[in-house]
């Protein structure tokens, strides 16, 4: 009994490599900062302003709501045209893309595909649409629907991964053509998680398209980014508080759209 | 008899009120997309003009300048690396605090919980780009503006799911750390943080790799990085610049993707 060792009677030992890794956390966090010029000064001086900035803020200024609605309704338009023309074309890229039903000469250009259009933010996206269709709302929609695809089509090239091929090769015995055997033994089955990217998509691009304005490609960002550049803050916050609203609005019938269709997901999945 | 009622029967999938729902959905979405393209206001001068422009921009970006990169956009591009990692890390050391206001075993207030909840969706609401606009226009155009855009962001994803974490994790071990007179720091950090530690960290890494990639932006209303770079050439119309941007984006999102997927797959 005696002889336990001190430091077997600790409860809980010393983990050297966790320390050592929180050490590194704070030496970097201490020369990224040093690097970035971030200085406590710098920080309160920023705190004067803010204060000074939210009492501009408020109250918020809605007399320019034609303005607002204009924008609103642009950004609401963009976003339901990119979603749709997104799931459109995300439909057959998601399906050369998955691996289980195409082979791998295909899969590979369309993978690769998806993850080019993945890779950029919408914004920057934009700014290449901006410059080739012009400024307004179709450069905002040709966007967004590239963000779409690359994010559309990788979830259903993962969806259709994961369906039961027992059903696919049922539907092939009894001589169906390519086409019947999508129609009915591959798309029932995900029919279910479509309907959720797809609202799921039309909320991130509702989000997205109030942004995409600000570098000329229509909707309210393009409003939002003068006012701030006017220094007219009372507008940009009626404007932010009308976005957050419609975002918000966006978001509760997305989750009622996504409860009616996935009712019978929830009893296949037990 | 029985095959009588049987043939009679007619075998439907959904109950008349999920068809009349699902009808409506259907109906909502075609409704919407006809008066979207009916009001969208589209100059077909433009729409015509798109192919040539569109060749014309590549024949600009090409040759891609690689010259510019050691002197124009390597900086940039570092600099856009720390503020995705700052960001990443101050969001996730500001969520802690309100991901636990927010579980309701840990604070047993409703009201307090409501506000950390609220305080987590507003975080989420509000696009990287406004929170950029907002802290330039309080800290001035820089890094500084960018960093806190990036955190503010990301505040609301790590600490709702902090929060759901809390809620969720095992009582035993916790009852036990109660029985045995523990501190509630003790109990914060034995008991409840090696239970969230797997998926905090997975968050934490997903939100980096999203972070790299909406930093890269945050230069176009002036929150410092790699956009910056970008903003400059685009507005010298400068497009093999434009090009090289463009390519050292793709690459650093791509190498973040990798190496996200690598230590994921190792330590979770």
């Amino acid at each position: 009994m005696v002889t336990i060792a001190s430091a077997d009677r600790i409860a809980f030992k010393p983990n050297w490599w966790a320390r050592a890794g929180w050490i590194a956390l704070a030496v970097y966090i201490v020369y990224a900062c040093s690097l970035l010029d971030f200085t406590w000064t710098r920080f309160m001086v920023g705190l004067d302003n803010g204060a000074r900035f939210i009492g501009r803020m408020f109250p918020p200024n809605f007399s320019r709501w034609e303005i607002l609605t204009k924008g609103l309704a642009e950004s609401l338009e963009i976003a339901v045209l990119a979603s749709a023309l997104g799931i459109l074309v995300s439909l057959p890229i998601g399906l050369l893309a998955s691996r289980n039903l195409m082979p791998a000469w295909v899969t590979w250009p369309a993978r690769m595909f998806i993850a080019l259009c993945r890779s950029f933010h919408p914004v920057i996206v934009a700014i290449v649409f901006v410059k080739a269709i012009g400024f307004g709302a179709l450069s905002g929609i040709a966007a967004l629907t590239v963000a779409s695809i690359g994010f559309i089509g990788k979830l259903f090239a993962e969806a259709i991964e994961e369906i039961s091929l027992k059903q696919v090769e049922a539907v092939r015995a009894t001589g169906a053509s390519f086409m019947n055997v999508i129609t009915y033994g591959v798309l029932p089955q995900v029919f279910g998680r479509f309907i959720g990217f797809g609202t799921y998509q039309l909320d991130s691009n509702l989000r997205n398209s109030t942004m995409v304005g600000i570098v000329g490609a229509g909707g309210i960002g393009g409003a939002l980014f003068a006012a701030f550049q006017r220094f007219d803050y009372d507008f940009v916050c009626a404007m932010l508080l009308a976005i957050i609203f419609l975002i918000f609005v966006g978001e509760v019938i997305a989750t009622r759209v996504r409860a009616i269709f996935l009712e019978r997901g929830k009893v296949d999945e037990e | 008899m029985s095959t009588a009622t049987l043939e009679a029967r007619t075998w439907r999938r959904f109950t008349p009120a999920q068809r009349l729902a699902r009808f409506a959905v259907y109906l909502a979405m075609v409704t919407a997309i006809v008066v979207s393209i009916q009001n969208i206001e589209v100059i077909p001068e433009f729409l015509l003009d798109a192919p040539e422009q569109m060749a014309d921009l590549f024949k600009r970006m090409w040759p891609i300048a690689f010259a510019y990169y050691p002197k124009g956009v390597h900086e940039a591009l570092i600099e856009t690396l720390h503020i995705a990692t700052l960001g990443t890390i101050m969001a996730a050391v500001m969520a802690f605090p309100i991901g636990l206001m927010a579980a309701n075993n840990i604070t047993p207030s409703r009201t307090l919980n409501a506000i950390a909840r609220l305080l987590l969706v507003s975080s989420r609401s509000v696009n990287s780009l406004v929170w950029a606009l907002l802290f330039v226009a309080i800290f001035g155009p820089g890094a500084l503006a960018g960093t806190l855009a990036i955190a503010f962001r990301s505040i609301g994803f790590v600490g709702k799911l902090v929060g759901d974490a809390v809620e969720e994790a095992n009582q035993g071990t916790i009852e036990a750390l109660h029985a045995v007179g523990a501190p509630w720091l003790s109990v914060l950090t034995k008991g409840y943080w090696p239970q969230i530690q797997p998926a905090f960290w997975s968050v934490v890494l997903f939100r980096w790799d999203i972070n790299v990639r909406e930093s890269a932006v945050l230069g176009l209303v002036g929150g410092g990085g790699i956009g910056m770079a970008l903003d400059t050439a685009m507005n010298l119309f400068q497009w093999d610049r434009v090009a090289m941007v463009l390519l050292a984006i793709f690459a650093v999102v791509i190498v973040a993707e990798i190496i996200v997927t690598q230590i994921r797959k190792r330590i979770i």
